[in-house]
Protein backbone atom coordinates (compact mmCIF):
# COMPACT_ATOMS: atom_id res chain seq x y z
CA UNK A 1 0.00 0.00 0.00
CA UNK A 2 2.85 2.35 0.88
CA UNK A 3 4.49 1.96 -2.54
CA UNK A 4 1.13 2.22 -4.29
CA UNK A 5 0.56 5.55 -2.57
CA UNK A 6 4.04 6.74 -3.53
CA UNK A 7 3.35 5.85 -7.17
CA UNK A 8 0.10 7.80 -6.84
CA UNK A 9 1.88 10.89 -5.52
CA UNK A 10 4.48 10.88 -8.32
CA UNK A 11 1.85 10.22 -11.02
CA UNK A 12 -0.30 13.05 -9.66
CA UNK A 13 2.64 15.47 -9.91
CA UNK A 14 3.31 14.26 -13.47
CA UNK A 15 -0.36 14.72 -14.36
CA UNK A 16 -0.28 18.32 -13.09
CA UNK A 17 2.96 18.78 -15.08
CA UNK A 18 1.21 17.60 -18.25
CA UNK A 19 -1.69 19.97 -17.59
CA UNK A 20 0.63 22.95 -17.11
CA UNK A 21 2.56 21.93 -20.26
CA UNK A 22 -0.72 21.83 -22.23
CA UNK A 23 -1.70 25.40 -21.31
CA UNK A 24 1.78 26.95 -21.71
CA UNK A 25 2.04 29.13 -24.84
CA UNK A 26 5.44 27.55 -25.76
CA UNK A 27 6.63 23.94 -25.93
CA UNK A 28 8.07 22.71 -22.66
CA UNK A 29 7.83 19.06 -21.60
CA UNK A 30 5.45 18.09 -18.81
CA UNK A 31 8.05 15.74 -17.36
CA UNK A 32 10.53 18.57 -16.76
CA UNK A 33 7.74 20.72 -15.27
CA UNK A 34 6.89 17.79 -12.97
CA UNK A 35 10.56 17.61 -11.97
CA UNK A 36 10.54 21.32 -11.07
CA UNK A 37 7.22 20.92 -9.19
CA UNK A 38 8.48 17.95 -7.18
CA UNK A 39 11.69 19.83 -6.40
CA UNK A 40 9.69 22.83 -5.11
CA UNK A 41 7.42 20.56 -3.03
CA UNK A 42 10.51 19.04 -1.41
CA UNK A 43 12.17 22.43 -0.97
CA UNK A 44 9.15 23.93 0.80
CA UNK A 45 8.74 20.75 2.89
CA UNK A 46 5.24 20.00 1.54
CA UNK A 47 6.60 16.55 0.73
CA UNK A 48 9.37 14.69 2.50
CA UNK A 49 11.85 12.50 0.65
CA UNK A 50 10.57 9.54 2.74
CA UNK A 51 7.14 10.01 1.14
CA UNK A 52 8.42 8.89 -2.24
CA UNK A 53 11.76 7.26 -1.46
CA UNK A 54 11.00 3.66 -2.51
CA UNK A 55 9.27 4.68 -5.72
CA UNK A 56 12.04 7.14 -6.56
CA UNK A 57 14.85 4.66 -6.06
CA UNK A 58 12.96 1.97 -8.00
CA UNK A 59 12.52 4.26 -11.00
CA UNK A 60 16.04 5.77 -10.81
CA UNK A 61 17.72 2.37 -10.50
CA UNK A 62 15.89 1.06 -13.56
CA UNK A 63 15.77 4.25 -15.59
CA UNK A 64 17.48 2.89 -18.72
CA UNK A 65 14.79 0.22 -19.01
CA UNK A 66 12.07 2.81 -19.67
CA UNK A 67 13.91 4.07 -22.77
CA UNK A 68 13.86 0.71 -24.57
CA UNK A 69 10.59 1.32 -26.51
CA UNK A 70 11.82 4.76 -27.66
CA UNK A 71 15.00 3.14 -28.97
CA UNK A 72 13.11 0.31 -30.69
CA UNK A 73 10.83 2.94 -32.26
CA UNK A 74 13.79 4.23 -34.31
CA UNK A 75 13.35 1.17 -36.59
CA UNK A 76 10.27 2.87 -37.99
CA UNK A 77 12.58 5.46 -39.60
CA UNK A 78 15.18 3.04 -40.95
CA UNK A 79 14.25 3.77 -44.59
CA UNK A 80 14.49 7.58 -44.18
CA UNK A 81 17.72 7.23 -42.21
CA UNK A 82 19.23 4.77 -44.69
CA UNK A 83 19.90 7.50 -47.26
CA UNK A 84 21.65 9.72 -44.70
CA UNK A 85 23.22 7.06 -42.50
CA UNK A 86 26.86 8.20 -42.65
CA UNK A 87 26.33 11.96 -42.11
CA UNK A 88 23.66 11.17 -39.51
CA UNK A 89 25.96 8.96 -37.43
CA UNK A 90 29.04 11.18 -37.86
CA UNK A 91 27.09 14.28 -36.78
CA UNK A 92 25.56 12.48 -33.77
CA UNK A 93 28.89 11.06 -32.54
CA UNK A 94 31.10 14.14 -33.14
CA UNK A 95 28.62 16.69 -31.80
CA UNK A 96 27.93 14.59 -28.67
CA UNK A 97 31.66 14.29 -27.87
CA UNK A 98 32.28 18.02 -28.55
CA UNK A 99 29.31 19.03 -26.40
CA UNK A 100 30.51 16.81 -23.56
CA UNK A 101 34.05 18.22 -23.64
CA UNK A 102 33.05 21.88 -23.94
CA UNK A 103 30.40 21.62 -21.20
CA UNK A 104 32.65 19.75 -18.77
CA UNK A 105 35.57 22.13 -19.21
CA UNK A 106 33.39 25.24 -19.07
CA UNK A 107 32.02 24.04 -15.71
CA UNK A 108 35.55 23.31 -14.45
CA UNK A 109 36.84 26.65 -15.79
CA UNK A 110 34.10 28.71 -14.14
CA UNK A 111 34.55 26.76 -10.87
CA UNK A 112 38.29 27.59 -10.88
CA UNK A 113 37.56 31.22 -11.72
CA UNK A 114 35.15 31.39 -8.77
CA UNK A 115 37.73 29.86 -6.44
CA UNK A 116 40.34 32.30 -7.73
CA UNK A 117 38.06 35.32 -7.14
CA UNK A 118 37.14 34.04 -3.68
CA UNK A 119 40.83 33.60 -2.82
CA UNK A 120 41.75 37.10 -3.99
CA UNK A 121 38.85 38.57 -2.04
CA UNK A 122 40.06 36.66 1.01
CA UNK A 123 43.61 37.99 0.57
CA UNK A 124 42.46 41.57 0.09
CA UNK A 125 40.21 41.38 3.16
CA UNK A 126 43.17 39.92 5.03
CA UNK A 127 45.35 42.94 4.15
CA UNK A 128 42.64 45.45 5.11
CA UNK A 129 42.23 43.79 8.45
CA UNK B 1 2.39 -18.69 -39.30
CA UNK B 2 2.11 -14.89 -39.68
CA UNK B 3 -1.40 -15.03 -38.25
CA UNK B 4 -0.25 -17.02 -35.21
CA UNK B 5 2.57 -14.60 -34.53
CA UNK B 6 0.16 -11.70 -34.75
CA UNK B 7 -2.28 -13.38 -32.32
CA UNK B 8 0.46 -14.20 -29.82
CA UNK B 9 2.03 -10.75 -29.90
CA UNK B 10 -0.94 -8.42 -30.04
CA UNK B 11 -1.28 -8.14 -26.25
CA UNK B 12 0.58 -5.41 -24.30
CA UNK B 13 2.03 -8.19 -22.15
CA UNK B 14 4.19 -9.29 -25.11
CA UNK B 15 6.18 -6.06 -25.45
CA UNK B 16 6.62 -5.69 -21.69
CA UNK B 17 7.70 -9.31 -21.13
CA UNK B 18 10.10 -9.29 -24.08
CA UNK B 19 11.68 -6.00 -22.92
CA UNK B 20 12.11 -7.19 -19.32
CA UNK B 21 13.76 -10.51 -20.16
CA UNK B 22 16.05 -9.20 -22.91
CA UNK B 23 17.09 -6.28 -20.66
CA UNK B 24 17.62 -8.59 -17.67
CA UNK B 25 19.83 -10.81 -19.82
CA UNK B 26 22.08 -7.91 -20.91
CA UNK B 27 22.26 -6.49 -17.36
CA UNK B 28 23.40 -9.96 -16.22
CA UNK B 29 25.90 -10.18 -19.10
CA UNK B 30 27.36 -6.77 -18.30
CA UNK B 31 27.77 -7.69 -14.61
CA UNK B 32 29.53 -10.86 -15.70
CA UNK B 33 31.89 -9.30 -18.28
CA UNK B 34 32.25 -5.67 -17.02
CA UNK B 35 32.62 -4.13 -20.47
CA UNK B 36 31.39 -0.56 -21.12
CA UNK B 37 30.62 -1.66 -24.68
CA UNK B 38 28.01 -4.05 -23.27
CA UNK B 39 25.65 -1.20 -22.44
CA UNK B 40 22.41 -3.10 -21.61
CA UNK B 41 20.14 -0.42 -23.11
CA UNK B 42 21.91 -0.32 -26.48
CA UNK B 43 22.04 -4.11 -26.82
CA UNK B 44 18.46 -4.60 -25.65
CA UNK B 45 17.25 -2.14 -28.31
CA UNK B 46 19.33 -3.91 -30.97
CA UNK B 47 18.18 -7.37 -29.84
CA UNK B 48 14.49 -6.41 -29.69
CA UNK B 49 14.68 -4.88 -33.19
CA UNK B 50 16.40 -8.05 -34.46
CA UNK B 51 13.73 -10.27 -32.86
CA UNK B 52 10.89 -8.19 -34.34
CA UNK B 53 12.46 -8.30 -37.83
CA UNK B 54 13.36 -11.99 -37.63
CA UNK B 55 9.89 -13.17 -36.62
CA UNK B 56 8.04 -10.57 -38.72
CA UNK B 57 6.37 -9.17 -35.59
CA UNK B 58 4.71 -5.81 -36.37
CA UNK B 59 6.23 -2.88 -34.47
CA UNK B 60 2.68 -1.81 -33.48
CA UNK B 61 2.28 -5.07 -31.57
CA UNK B 62 5.50 -4.52 -29.65
CA UNK B 63 4.59 -0.90 -28.95
CA UNK B 64 1.30 -1.91 -27.27
CA UNK B 65 3.50 -2.94 -24.36
CA UNK B 66 6.19 -0.41 -25.24
CA UNK B 67 3.79 2.49 -24.78
CA UNK B 68 3.08 1.33 -21.23
CA UNK B 69 6.82 1.16 -20.44
CA UNK B 70 7.32 4.55 -22.11
CA UNK B 71 4.63 6.02 -19.86
CA UNK B 72 7.10 5.69 -16.97
CA UNK B 73 9.54 8.09 -18.66
CA UNK B 74 7.74 11.13 -17.22
CA UNK B 75 7.77 9.87 -13.59
CA UNK B 76 11.39 8.76 -14.11
CA UNK B 77 12.37 12.28 -15.13
CA UNK B 78 10.28 13.82 -12.33
CA UNK B 79 11.90 11.80 -9.53
CA UNK B 80 15.30 13.17 -10.54
CA UNK B 81 14.06 16.04 -8.35
CA UNK B 82 14.77 13.79 -5.34
CA UNK B 83 18.44 13.46 -6.39
CA UNK B 84 18.67 17.20 -7.03
CA UNK B 85 17.11 17.92 -3.62
CA UNK B 86 19.58 15.56 -1.93
CA UNK B 87 22.41 17.43 -3.69
CA UNK B 88 21.08 20.89 -2.87
CA UNK B 89 24.27 22.07 -1.14
CA UNK B 90 26.42 21.07 -4.15
CA UNK B 91 24.02 22.82 -6.51
CA UNK B 92 23.96 26.04 -4.48
CA UNK B 93 27.73 26.15 -4.38
CA UNK B 94 28.07 25.55 -8.14
CA UNK B 95 25.03 27.31 -9.57
CA UNK B 96 26.94 29.71 -11.84
CA UNK B 97 29.32 27.07 -13.31
CA UNK B 98 26.35 24.77 -13.96
CA UNK B 99 24.30 27.43 -15.77
CA UNK B 100 27.26 28.74 -17.81
CA UNK B 101 28.26 25.15 -18.65
CA UNK B 102 24.78 24.32 -19.95
CA UNK B 103 24.78 27.44 -22.11
CA UNK B 104 28.21 26.60 -23.57
CA UNK B 105 27.00 23.03 -24.17
CA UNK B 106 23.85 24.12 -26.00
CA UNK B 107 25.83 26.52 -28.22
CA UNK B 108 28.40 23.81 -29.01
CA UNK B 109 25.77 21.21 -29.81
CA UNK B 110 23.76 23.48 -32.11
CA UNK B 111 26.85 25.08 -33.68
CA UNK B 112 28.60 21.79 -34.41
CA UNK B 113 25.47 20.29 -35.99
CA UNK B 114 25.02 23.30 -38.28
CA UNK B 115 28.70 23.36 -39.33
CA UNK B 116 28.79 19.60 -40.03
CA UNK B 117 25.47 19.68 -41.90
CA UNK B 118 26.93 22.35 -44.19
CA UNK B 119 30.09 20.26 -44.67
CA UNK B 120 28.02 17.21 -45.63
CA UNK B 121 25.80 19.36 -47.86
CA UNK B 122 22.61 18.25 -46.09
CA UNK B 123 19.41 20.02 -47.03
CA UNK B 124 17.85 22.53 -44.65
CA UNK B 125 15.05 20.23 -43.39
CA UNK B 126 17.64 17.60 -42.41
CA UNK B 127 19.89 20.17 -40.73
CA UNK B 128 16.94 21.61 -38.77
CA UNK B 129 15.92 18.11 -37.72
CA UNK B 130 19.37 17.43 -36.24
CA UNK B 131 19.90 20.86 -34.63
CA UNK B 132 18.08 20.14 -31.31
CA UNK B 133 19.33 16.54 -31.05
CA UNK B 134 21.07 16.89 -27.66
CA UNK B 135 17.98 17.81 -25.66
CA UNK B 136 15.13 15.74 -24.27
CA UNK B 137 12.62 14.39 -26.85
CA UNK B 138 9.59 16.66 -26.23
CA UNK B 139 11.68 19.86 -26.41
CA UNK B 140 13.68 18.58 -29.41
CA UNK B 141 10.48 17.73 -31.31
CA UNK B 142 8.99 21.16 -30.66
CA UNK B 143 12.18 22.99 -31.69
CA UNK B 144 12.57 20.87 -34.83
CA UNK B 145 8.99 21.53 -35.86
CA UNK B 146 9.39 25.24 -35.28
CA UNK B 147 12.57 25.36 -37.40
CA UNK B 148 10.95 23.31 -40.17
CA UNK B 149 12.84 20.04 -39.64
CA UNK B 150 11.71 16.43 -40.30
CA UNK B 151 10.40 15.48 -36.83
CA UNK B 152 10.86 11.65 -37.03
CA UNK B 153 14.54 12.24 -37.91
CA UNK B 154 14.79 14.42 -34.79
CA UNK B 155 13.33 11.65 -32.62
CA UNK B 156 15.81 9.14 -34.08
CA UNK B 157 18.73 11.58 -33.62
CA UNK B 158 17.74 12.28 -29.98
CA UNK B 159 17.63 8.56 -29.16
CA UNK B 160 20.87 7.74 -31.00
CA UNK B 161 22.62 10.70 -29.33
CA UNK B 162 21.33 9.55 -25.94
CA UNK B 163 22.63 6.04 -26.47
CA UNK B 164 26.04 7.38 -27.60
CA UNK B 165 26.24 9.54 -24.45
CA UNK B 166 25.16 6.63 -22.27
CA UNK B 167 27.72 4.23 -23.73
CA UNK B 168 30.59 6.72 -24.09
CA UNK B 169 30.19 8.73 -20.84
CA UNK B 170 32.67 6.73 -18.71
CA UNK B 171 35.20 6.80 -21.56
CA UNK B 172 34.76 10.55 -22.23
CA UNK B 173 35.23 11.29 -18.51
CA UNK B 174 38.63 9.57 -18.68
CA UNK B 175 39.73 10.90 -22.09
CA UNK B 176 38.95 14.54 -21.21
CA UNK B 177 40.27 14.26 -17.61
CA UNK B 178 37.00 15.32 -16.00
CA UNK B 179 37.71 14.52 -12.36
CA UNK B 180 35.05 16.87 -10.98
CA UNK B 181 31.72 14.95 -10.56
CA UNK B 182 29.71 18.17 -10.96
CA UNK B 183 31.33 18.93 -14.34
CA UNK B 184 30.97 15.35 -15.56
CA UNK B 185 27.30 15.18 -14.52
CA UNK B 186 26.39 18.48 -16.18
CA UNK B 187 28.27 17.47 -19.35
CA UNK B 188 26.47 14.13 -19.57
CA UNK B 189 23.05 15.78 -19.21
CA UNK B 190 23.94 18.56 -21.66
CA UNK B 191 25.19 16.25 -24.41
CA UNK B 192 22.82 13.31 -24.04
CA UNK B 193 19.74 14.36 -21.99
CA UNK B 194 17.77 11.82 -19.90
CA UNK B 195 19.20 8.79 -21.68
CA UNK B 196 22.76 9.76 -20.76
CA UNK B 197 21.50 10.59 -17.27
CA UNK B 198 20.70 6.89 -16.75
CA UNK B 199 24.49 6.35 -16.88
CA UNK B 200 25.19 9.38 -14.67
CA UNK B 201 22.90 7.93 -11.97
CA UNK B 202 24.99 4.75 -11.97
CA UNK B 203 28.21 6.76 -11.46
CA UNK B 204 27.09 8.60 -8.28
CA UNK B 205 24.21 10.64 -6.87
CA UNK B 206 26.10 13.88 -7.60
CA UNK B 207 26.60 12.87 -11.25
CA UNK B 208 22.92 11.91 -11.52
CA UNK B 209 21.57 15.07 -9.90
CA UNK B 210 23.76 17.41 -11.97
CA UNK B 211 22.88 15.54 -15.16
CA UNK B 212 19.20 15.88 -14.25
CA UNK B 213 19.54 19.65 -13.80
CA UNK B 214 21.37 19.88 -17.13
CA UNK B 215 18.44 18.19 -18.95
CA UNK B 216 16.12 21.03 -17.99
CA UNK B 217 18.65 23.88 -18.32
CA UNK B 218 20.04 22.74 -21.71
CA UNK B 219 16.48 22.31 -22.96
CA UNK B 220 15.60 25.89 -22.02
CA UNK B 221 18.86 27.27 -23.50
CA UNK B 222 18.30 25.34 -26.76
CA UNK B 223 14.75 26.70 -27.12
CA UNK B 224 16.05 30.24 -26.56
CA UNK B 225 19.03 29.94 -28.94
CA UNK B 226 16.89 28.41 -31.68
CA UNK B 227 14.55 31.41 -31.53
CA UNK B 228 17.41 33.37 -33.13
CA UNK B 229 18.19 30.84 -35.90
Amino acid sequence: MKILLQIGIVFLICLVGEWISAVLPFAFPGSVIAMILLFLLLLFKVLKVEHIEEKASFVLNNMAFFFIPAGVGVMEYFDILGAYLVPFLVICVVSTILTFAVTAWTVIGVMRLQEHIAKRKGQRNGKVD
Amino acid sequence: MEKWIDTFTSTPLFGITLSIFVYAFFVWLQKKLHSPLLNPLMWTVAAVIAILLLFHIPLENYQKGGDIIGMFLAPATAVLAVSIYNQLATLKKNLIPVVVGCFAGAVTSIGSVIVMSKLFGLDKAMQDALTPKSVTTPIAMAVSEQLGGIVPITVAAVVVTGIIGCVAAPLMIRVFFVKEPVAAGVAIGACSHALGTTKAIELSETHGAMSGIAIGLSGIMTVLICLFL
